[in-house]
């Protein structure tokens, strides 16, 4: 049970401010979730044929420059305790590199453009031990969770990385999700948490295996995911919003000629520029909404 | 009966019965009272009285406090009960005015609360009871701010033990004029109360609610969250985190005015373990007795009580127990219950209306058999002898508060009991399960 | 109470002050006043619990349960309300010039509540006695379990409308997505449009109450029968 953000820039010439105006966001839904929080952010593409990881390892002394080293990146920049690199695509598939040679480092994120860092703590010491504020990029979405029935863990914030360059924040309670993950476990893919917002995130990433769009694999979920839930979504180059069909669980979004934003509560977006003036609306229950540029 | 006929374990008499009622009239059956099935229950526990490595007190002559403060949280006015033990929510509508009048009468003499129930809050429940809890449930039957001003605490109502993830039910032939009135309800319709609050869904939406109910009684009510059990320790850090001051947890073995017999057999778990599960919560939350926790579900002796208080409750509630001891189920009713086709010691159709002790009904000739002065009486005893009873038992291991008696005052007698309740099986110092959480 | 006694105005800016300030401020009222409150910014619990006719604008958007559980006061929203506006509201009238988000008037027993935009979803859920009018649209289950109350709708009503619905009245002037359970369309006789009249005419509405529709219970799920198992 959670609050969730999303800020979206239409208007490329807004992109030095996105840590500014998302940071307050984050915050804001600290009522709604103390217990941990997390977001994604993406920034410039990375150099052809490279991708960015984010990694995490709960020790701040840990040793990186191996890892480094070993995936073959040009340095790293160590935040808290997370490091982002970039790293060469390598010949075999990386994580599963990563996994057998550094068991005990967490892959948050990977892509040409995501990051993701999350971690233990109210929304305000997250946003401080990140550096929130300074942040840059096109868009970001994030999440503040009051943790239900899964463990209070930095693994088991969100967001979700659904694969490359995809992740999913979640409001709400799934009531399936046990033998969705068996289920998907058979189909191959992994979960490291109890989590039931894990497997709706690995749900949708087995959907874009399957080459649907992320578009067709919302309204896939529609049939597949049982509960409450209102879901944010970043991509590569947009984000998307859904609502369970009974939508209790709220999302209010706003947009303006410079960006789409979307949160639980109309409170995250108040001191959003010309917010005053912003169209506003509430996500109407079972339709996927879609921004990219 | 020729002895070579063998019943079905299976197939029981009963079972035949019940598959022939539903064969003939195509709807479920609905019925008061609790789960009748055998559980593992505060029976199978017993006190490890004091000899030579503890000393005991003197019975009636040294001092054994039973007071508990609910809602010193956030309430600017929290609840001094005299005694840890308080009657559970039950609506007028499922009860009649004259219960609900010696419900608050009795516990008012003994200085403990009652609860209002779905239905609203009645002039005379207010009148009689010196502390009442208003309950705040998803129906909202009745639900007025000048009531919620004039209660002294406010119980928002997420479960019941009897049925967690189920609503109310209250079937027409009980909906009096009165009753029809206060729900704002056409009479004699069945009503189906909602099983979800119409305004907030989940923890998070939850501390808005209370919020919102803090603001506008100013910060003055405790204000209490009552879950039924079943993800019992989930459920409990929730509550505590979405800003209850008191959580009241009713186990499966808590009584109902009207649900499907389904739903009363087969949702929930037990009060033991739920008891447990929620102690754990609070303790790792390090809120134990700072969010007081009332026990209900099966309580009926002091017995029960000291146990529930030795496992970590604040205070206990009694629902079925209170009603008995009004006079339900009394052998004097014996002939008017045959002619129902049931018996004294058998008798649950609180759902039907017709309820020969006056108790559960309002019709009028019916409700005029329980005298609210007589059952008032009847109740401060029997409540007095609960309270005696746990200080009886309280003094024996030792304790100049009942709130003192703790987990290692118990052994069990089942291993069932010892996994449920968490405490070693007798003689020994083993507790299945333990080491692996929850 | 005459209108010049209510004149006694007072400011409230939440950025310096808190909900707290204000509900205390209105509770502790002696007389009905005037107020504004500027810089909501989505707070929740904004003018709740108000037992006198004060006048309470507030200039911005509101959170959760703006003006619940209201009593004779007018509160007046001038931008969006969250979920549960005015819920369970007695007496009084509010007023949001935007939008309002789920459950708005949610077990309201009385009042007027006025939505100038559009409501979402389950706009009047068991509505006990109030009248809602909402000049844009309605989301889904709307008026679910109304008890009693009318609900006029000048816009579109999502799915589900009028669920399980007791003896609440409801009038759409658009479409109707779909109806829930047990709700049919009635006939709107002479006694409904002076209903419809009056509430419009309360609400600011131009519109006519001929071009709506009545819906309302057939009153089949009052009593549990297992013919109609698959409704409930």
């Amino acid at each position: 049970m959670c609050g969730i953000v999303g800020l979206f820039f239409k208007n490329s010439e807004m992109e030095p401010e996105l840590g500014h105006h998302f940071a307050p966001m984050l915050e804001t839904m600290c009522s709604r979730g103390p217990d941990s929080a997390g977001f994604a952010v993406y920034d410039q593409e990375s150099r052809e044929g490279w991708f960015k990881l984010s990694l995490y390892h709960p020790e701040l002394g840990y040793e990186w420059s191996k890892v480094a080293e070993g995936l073959g990146a040009v340095g790293f920049e160590k935040v808290a305790n997370h490091v982002l690199m970039e790293v060469p695509e390598p010949d075999g598939p990386v994580l599963q590199q990563m996994q057998l040679r550094w068991p005990e480092v967490t892959v948050m994120s990977a892509g040409r453009r995501i990051q993701i860092m999350k971690d233990m703590g109210t929304p305000q010491e997250v946003v401080e031990r990140f550096g929130v504020r300074g942040m840059r990029g096109s868009h970001a979405i994030g999440h503040t969770r009051m943790a239900t029935e899964s463990a209070v863990t930095t693994a088991g914030s969100h967001p979700f990385s659904t694969g490359m360059d995809v992740c999913l924040v979640h409001n709400g309670s799934l009531s399936n999700h046990n033998r969705l993950r068996l289920n998907l476990e058979r189909e191959g893919m992994v979960f490291h948490t109890e989590n039931d917002t894990e497997v709706a995130a690995g749900y949708l990433a087995w959907r874009l295996k399957q080459g649907k769009s992320l578009h067709d694999a919302l309204e896939a979920s529609l049939q597949d995911l049982d509960g409450f839930y209102t879901f944010a979504v970043g991509t590569h180059d947009g984000f998307a919003v859904l609502r369970d069909p009974v939508a209790c669980k709220p999302a209010v979004m706003a947009e303006t000629e410079d960006y789409v934003a979307m949160a639980s509560e109309y409170r995250s977006l108040a001191e959003l520029p010309g917010v005053e003036k912003a169209r506003l609306w509430e996500p109407e229950p079972g339709v996927v909404y879609s921004w990219s540029r | 009966m020729n002895p070579s006929l063998r019943e079905s374990q299976l197939f029981s008499r009963g079972v035949i019965h019940e598959i022939q009622r539903a064969a003939e009239e195509g709807i479920y059956d609905i019925r008061g009272w609790g789960t009748k099935k055998a559980l593992p229950h505060f029976d199978d526990l017993v006190f490890l009285g004091a000899s030579m490595s503890r000393y005991p007190l003197e019975g009636y002559r040294e001092k054994c406090a039973t007071d508990v403060v609910l809602g010193d949280r956030f309430a600017k006015k929290p609840l001094h009960l005299k005694i840890p033990i308080t009657i559970a929510g039950m609506s007028f509508g499922s009860l009649s005015a004259n219960a609900k009048e010696a419900l608050g009468r009795g516990a008012s003499e003994v200085g403990t609360s009652t609860t209002t129930g779905d239905g609203g809050m009645t002039v005379e429940e207010r009148g009689h009871s010196d502390l009442l809890v208003y309950q705040y449930l998803p129906s909202r039957y009745g639900m007025n701010p000048d009531d919620l001003r004039k209660a002294d605490a406010i119980e928002i109502v997420l479960g019941q033990g009897a049925k967690p993830g189920g609503g109310g039910m209250l079937l027409g032939q009980k909906i009096s004029d009165r009753v029809a009135m206060m729900r704002d309800l056409p009479k004699g319709i069945d009503q189906r109360s909602a099983c979800r609050h119409p305004d907030w869904t989940g923890p998070d939406d939850l501390a808005i609610k209370i919020e919102e109910l803090r603001e506008i009684t100013d910060w003055e009510k405790p204000i209490y969250v009552k879950i039924g059990a079943s993800r019992t320790y989930y459920d409990v850090k929730l509550a505590v985190k979405s800003g209850a001051d008191v959580i009241v947890l009713d186990g499966m073995q808590g009584g109902t005015g009207a649900t499907q017999d389904v739903f009363i057999e087969h949702v929930g778990i037990p009060t033991l373990p739920a008891l447990r599960q929620a102690v754990q919560a609070l303790q790792e939350m390090g809120m134990h007795r700072k969010v007081q926790l009332i026990i209900s579900g099966g309580i009926r002796s002091g017995a029960d009580v000291a146990k529930a208080l030795a496992m970590g409750a604040d205070a206990v509630s009694i629902g079925t127990a209170a009603l008995i001891a009004l006079g339900c189920n009394h052998p004097k009713w014996q002939s008017d219950y045959e002619k129902l086709g049931s018996a004294a010691g058998f008798y649950d159709d609180y759902q039907a209306g017709n309820d020969p002790a006056g108790i559960t009904t309002q019709d009028p000739a019916l409700t005029a058999r329980l005298d609210p002065l007589d059952g008032a009486r009847r109740l401060a005893n029997y409540l007095r002898v609960l309270t005696m009873e746990t200080q009886t038992l309280a003094r024996a291991c030792g304790k100049s508060h009942v709130h003192n008696l703790e987990p290692e005052d118990l052994a069990a007698l089942t291993i069932e009991a010892a996994a449920m309740a968490g405490v070693p099986l007798a003689g020994t110092d083993w507790i299945p399960g333990k080491g692996k959480g929850m | 109470m005459s209108t010049i006694e209510k004149r006694r105005c007072a400011g409230f800016d939440l950025d310096v002050q808190s909900v707290r300030d204000l509900n205390g401020a209105l509770h502790a009222a002696v007389e009905p006043g005037v107020w504004e409150v500027i810089n909501p910014k989505g707070r929740h619990a904004l003018a709740v619990g108000l037992t006198l006719a004060h006048e309470v604008r507030i200039v911005g958007h509101a959170g959760y349960y703006c003006a619940g559980m209201n009593q004779l006061a007018k509160v007046v929203v001038e931008g969006n309300a969250g979920t549960g506006v005015a819920e369970n509201m007695m007496s009084g009238k509010v007023h949001v010039m935007g939008n309002a988000s789920q459950s708005a008037g949610a077990t309201a027993h009385g009042g007027l509540l006025v939505i100038d935009g559009d409501a979402s979803a389950r706009c009047g859920i068991s509505m006990k006695g109030i009248n809602v009018v909402v000049k844009g649209s309605v989301g889904h289950m709307s008026a679910f379990m109304g008890q009693s109350g009318t609900l006029v709708v000048c816009g579109d009503a999502g799915d589900a409308l009028g669920d399980s619905l007791y003896e609440a009245k409801l009038f759409v002037r658009g479409k109707v997505a779909s109806l829930g359970a047990d709700c049919v369309e009635k006939e709107m006789r002479a006694e409904h449009l002076v209903l419809l009249t009056r509430l419009l005419q309360e609400a600011g509405s131009g519109a006519k109450p001929e071009e709506f529709r009545r819906y309302g219970s057939a009153r089949k799920l009052y009593h549990f029968h297992s013919d109609h198992v698959a409704s409930y």
